[in-house]
Parts: C-alpha cells; structure tokens; sequence
C-alpha cells in the first residue's frame, strides 16, 4: 500500500533549480534509503515533504489525502515526522518541552482556566519514550543543550517517534554518531519497520544505507535518478548511479571497507 | 562533562530549584535583597511605608513595559518602541476623553487600542516585510513619539476627568491603582508564560526559530502576537502614566524602553530569546525602582541615575553571557 508518493515535485531558490521534478513513493512500512552527491537536492526534497518548503509545482499524497497545502503542522498531525540532521532542538528548554514542542497536552487549573500545559504528564511520557528507546540521559528537567551530541539526537529522535507516526524521516541520522550509538539507530529503524512504521534514510555512509533498506533511491541534479531494490544491487552499482557512471570500483571498494 | 559526575554544590542547587519552581535567577533576589539593605543602611526615609508605596507606584508603569519587553525578547525579538508607544498611547487617551469630551471608558479603550495597533505594525513590518525588529522598532520609537506630539499640538493635554484620574491616583485600601493593575497584569502574564502552550511556544521561538517551525509552530503568525501584546502592553502603561499625572504628556516614556529592557534582564530573560520569566522581570523591576528611589533619597541628580542605568544594562547582560558560556555547551 502507498503511504507517501510525490510527482513532479519542482522547487527552486531565486534563479538555482534545486528540484526539477522528483518522483517518489513510499510504502507503509517500507524503509527507503535517499542518497546522492552534496546538493543533489536530498534535504530540500524531505523539506517539501514536512512542508518547511512548499513546492513550487507537483502534487505530493500522504495517505490519500492530497497535503500539498497543509503547514508543517498539519503534516505532523497526519504522521509524518522529521529527524533533522542539526536536530532542531530548543537547547535552553528541558527534555519534555522538547518532545511535545508544539503539542503540549494541557489541563484546566482548578477546573476552571483551560489550557494550561500539564508538565507532570509531559514529563511522565518524555521519561517514558526515553526508557523505551533506552537511552540514559542526566536529567530530564535539564535543558538539552547541556547533552552530549548522541543525547541530544536521542531527545530528536524521542520527539519523533512520541505521537505514533507513520512516516519518519531521518536526515543523515548516524552522521555524528561513535560507533555503538550507530547501530542502535540501524536497530531503531529495523525496529520501526517492524511496527509498520516507513522511515526514508538519508545518509552518506552507504553502508548502512545498504544494511538497513529496501529500496535505495539516488537523486541526481534534482532528480530521482535510480529507484534500486536493496537486495538486488550492490555498493559499485548504487556509488556508479550516485557520480553518474564512469569507473567506480575503486570508489566502492573504499565504501565497502567503510 | 565534569558536571555530570559532580554532585552539584549547595548554592548550585539552591539556583536550579530557584529557577525551575520559581522561575526566578536567585541572583537578582539576591541583588534586590543588599540594595535594599543598602538603601535602608544609608538614608533613614527608604525603610517606611509610605516610601515602600512610592517604589512600587514609581514602578508600576516600567514594570508594565517590563512585561511587555520580556515577551519580545523572551521570543528573541526586541522592541525599542515601547517608551514612545507609551507616550502616544498616553496622549491618545487624554485626546478622546478632553478633546472629544468623551467617557473615561473609551479613554482606556483608546489608550490600549493606540498601543496595540503600534505593536500590530511592528509585528506585520517584522514579519511580512522581513525588515530586522531593530530597525522596525526604532522607526516606531520616532513615529509613535512624533505622532504624540502632533495628536497634542506638542503640549501636555489636561484636565482629565475624575474617573480616568483615579485609575492613577486611587489608592482602594491603601493601595494605589497603578499597584494593583501591575500586580495584576504581572500575574496573568506568569501563567501565560511559565504556564500556557502560547507561552512555552513563545521561549521555543526565541531558542531556536528552526526548531519552533519544524514543530509545526506558526512562527510569523506568533511573532505578530507577540509585537501586538507588546504594543497593547505599553498602551496600558500609557494609561497608568497619564492618569497618574493627571495629563496627556507627548514627551512621556523617553528612555523607558532602556529601563524597561533593563528590568527584563536583570530578571533573567536571555538578551538573545528562550528564557524569561515574569516573576525574574519583576524582580528586575523592583531593582530599577529601588535604586532610583535610593539614589533619590541620596539626593544623587537625576543625571547620573541614568548613567547608572546605562552601566547596570551593560552589567546585567554581561553575567548573563557570562554564566550562559560557562554552563551550556549553547
């Protein structure tokens, strides 16, 4: 079943075309690997997807439902979450003011005012998704940009994964991450696939693209340029679709040493 | 790193439970508490009742702007105009109930509407026009002040009637109005801030817009809020001024954008956004009015209370910045 498919989806900045027409889909459940050279467009493109960008044409369906007009709100609301590679963090405010950013649950004071943010139930849940994805951190009453790099991503990754979506996007997700932390991300995504939770993956480190996917699409110049299935393609034909043909062996070997 | 092993010191903790139960900076409680004593230590007239009243009457129109300053920078905004916008809004109210003979009610109304619709313009140039709060602000601080001027002729409108007089001079129980309408204003504005999704969207704002909009937060829609209460705000310190002194006077609030912004920084609010409180801004406000109360009784000239004001600004923001570089990695 398609969850997510876009077509001809065009954005540009002033005069540099970023976009010129990507076609993409996603299944439910389905963990796709995004990749491609610095500035093939790969971050713009999963922006138009959570709505930080609109697109300037193309038509993008979520579930059935047309979101081209909806704010990043919205699109939240429907299940689509986003990790973004410098997080997104409101590093003065603490965990749970994190995590429910922008979906505070609230409560009446003395039964009478409504709408004040119930903290003890934000701060209950924050603790509890932060066992279940089973991270230690310091405080949860700390503000997070007193964390470490991978406690932070672990507050990100807490926020997204807190309102039962369906789609998580996760760009450049092991990025800064040491060893161990890294494959406790792989294991996530593994884990959310799982739960029939989709999870585009953009990333760099081609192997973990390879471990983790099922599909690997390569946008190239603005465009999706392969769409490869996981199991039937190898490091030298995914890093040859990423340059654009020519002699890749040496390059994918380098790759595949990791 | 280090500080995660440490078990925290006595004071370290004292600070933190001060800041997340109270939302106040010990630091400025603890600043208030030996100026006071100062103040008492050094002139015989500080520690009465009735001077007590004159702090907290002499500090209810800057507390009000207060208010209003710590919102906007709270959201990592800034708004300079808040003096000036006072001074038209002042001189509005006076405008509709002298000139046009109309009720007080519509004088209040006025007052507050002139204000707000001051700060309605500020939000929509900042956030639709793309032009830096700096900028807007300071062409605001000249426009609302000029606008003052030319509503009043550039002379002081007088002979308010008794029931806008008393918003400014009433003192039900003892207690003067201006008091009572800056405790309570103080107060709602606590829980909106410390306690309401619109607050709490207000300091992610400020830390980190990025973040704010990612979430799903209408950043701009917010923004032009944020300016519009500010604007509202300084409307109604408008109104407490101008019916404490019984006159629409165009010059006044010059500079109290600079004690107002001060007061919000004492108070703890971050210069650049994301942290604010109002309890911490009130504070802030107490030390302004103290000190210039004191520096009064010391029968210092008026000139050098504003240079202390100056140097008490570049102070604040100076141990702010530097505990913010010594305890996050921010």
């Amino acid at each position: 079943m398609t969850l997510l498919s876009l077509h001809g989806i065009r954005k540009s900045f002033g005069a540099v075309d970023v976009l010129h027409g990507v076609d993409l889909s996603v299944a439910a459940g389905e963990v796709v690997g995004l990749v491609g050279d610095n500035g093939a467009g790969k971050s713009t493109l999963m922006k138009t997807i959570t709505g930080i960008y609109r697109a300037d044409s193309g038509s993008i369906e979520f579930d059935g439902k047309d979101i081209l007009a909806l704010d990043p709100g919205q699109r939240r609301e429907l299940g689509i979450e986003m990790i973004y590679q410098d997080l997104s963090l409101a590093k003065q405010q603490d965990v749970a003011a994190n995590i429910f950013l922008g979906r505070e649950p609230t409560k009446k004071l003395f039964g009478l005012f409504p709408g004040i943010v119930d903290k003890a139930e934000m701060d209950r849940q924050a603790a509890k998704m932060i066992e279940r994805l089973g991270a230690h951190l310091p405080s949860i009453n700390r503000s997070v940009g007193s964390f470490s790099g991978g406690q932070q991503q672990t507050v990100a990754i807490a926020r997204a994964l807190t309102f039962n979506p369906k789609l998580v996007i996760m760009d450049e997700p092991t990025a800064a991450l040491a060893v161990r932390e890294v494959q406790s991300v792989l294991d996530l995504i593994r884990r959310l696939r799982s739960e029939g939770i989709a999870v585009i993956l953009i990333s760099h480190r081609l192997n973990d693209v390879l471990s983790v996917t099922d599909r690997i699409v390569v946008l190239r110049h603005g465009r999706a340029d392969a769409d490869l299935i996981t199991a039937k393609t190898s490091m030298n034909e995914v890093v040859s679709r990423i340059v654009g043909g020519g002699d890749t062996s040496a390059a994918a070997a380098h790759e595949q040493r990791g | 790193m280090a500080s995660e092993m440490a078990q925290p010191g006595f004071w370290a903790r004292v600070q933190r439970a001060s800041v997340e139960r109270l939302h106040i900076r010990l630091e400025s409680l603890v600043v208030l508490l030996a100026l006071s004593a100062a103040m008492a230590v050094l002139s015989p007239f500080f520690l009465s009742l009735s001077n007590f009243l004159n702090i907290l009457l002499a500090t209810s129109t800057i507390g009000v702007l207060a208010i209003a300053a710590t919102f906007v920078i709270g959201s990592g905004g800034l708004d300079l105009s808040l003096g000036s916008v006072m001074g038209l809004a002042g001189v509005a109210g006076a405008f509709v109930a002298v000139n046009l003979g109309w009720p007080s009610v519509f004088a209040v109304v006025a007052c507050i509407l002139a204000g707000g619709l001051a700060g309605y313009i500020n939000g929509q140039l900042v956030t639709r026009a793309f032009v830096p709060a700096f900028i807007v602000t300071l062409g605001m601080l000249g426009l609302a002040r000029g606008l003052a001027l030319v509503i009043s002729q550039g002379r002081a409108i007088y002979g308010l009637p008794a029931a806008l007089v008393y918003i400014g001079q009433g003192r039900p129980f003892g207690i003067p109005m201006p008091v009572i309408i800056l405790v309570l204003t103080a107060i709602v504005a606590h829980c909106v801030l410390a306690y309401t999704r619109f607050g709490r969207h207000t300091l992610a704002l400020g830390d980190s817009e990025g973040a704010a909009r990612a979430a799903g937060i209408r950043v701009e829609h917010h923004r032009r809020i944020i300016y519009t209460l500010s604007g509202a705000l300084a409307g109604l310190a408008g109104l407490l001024f101008t019916a404490r002194v019984n006159a629409g006077d165009p010059t006044a609030g010059i500079n109290y954008e600079l004690t107002a912004i001060t007061a919000a920084i004492i108070g703890g609010t971050n210069l650049f956004g994301g942290r604010a409180s109002i309890l911490g801004t009130m504070i802030g406000a107490l030390i302004m009015g103290v000190l210039q109360n004191g520096l009064t009784l010391l029968a210092v000239q008026s000139y050098y209370q504003q240079m202390a004001i100056g140097a008490v600004l570049i102070l604040a923001v100076f141990i702010d910045q530097y505990q913010v570089r010594k305890e996050s990695r921010v």
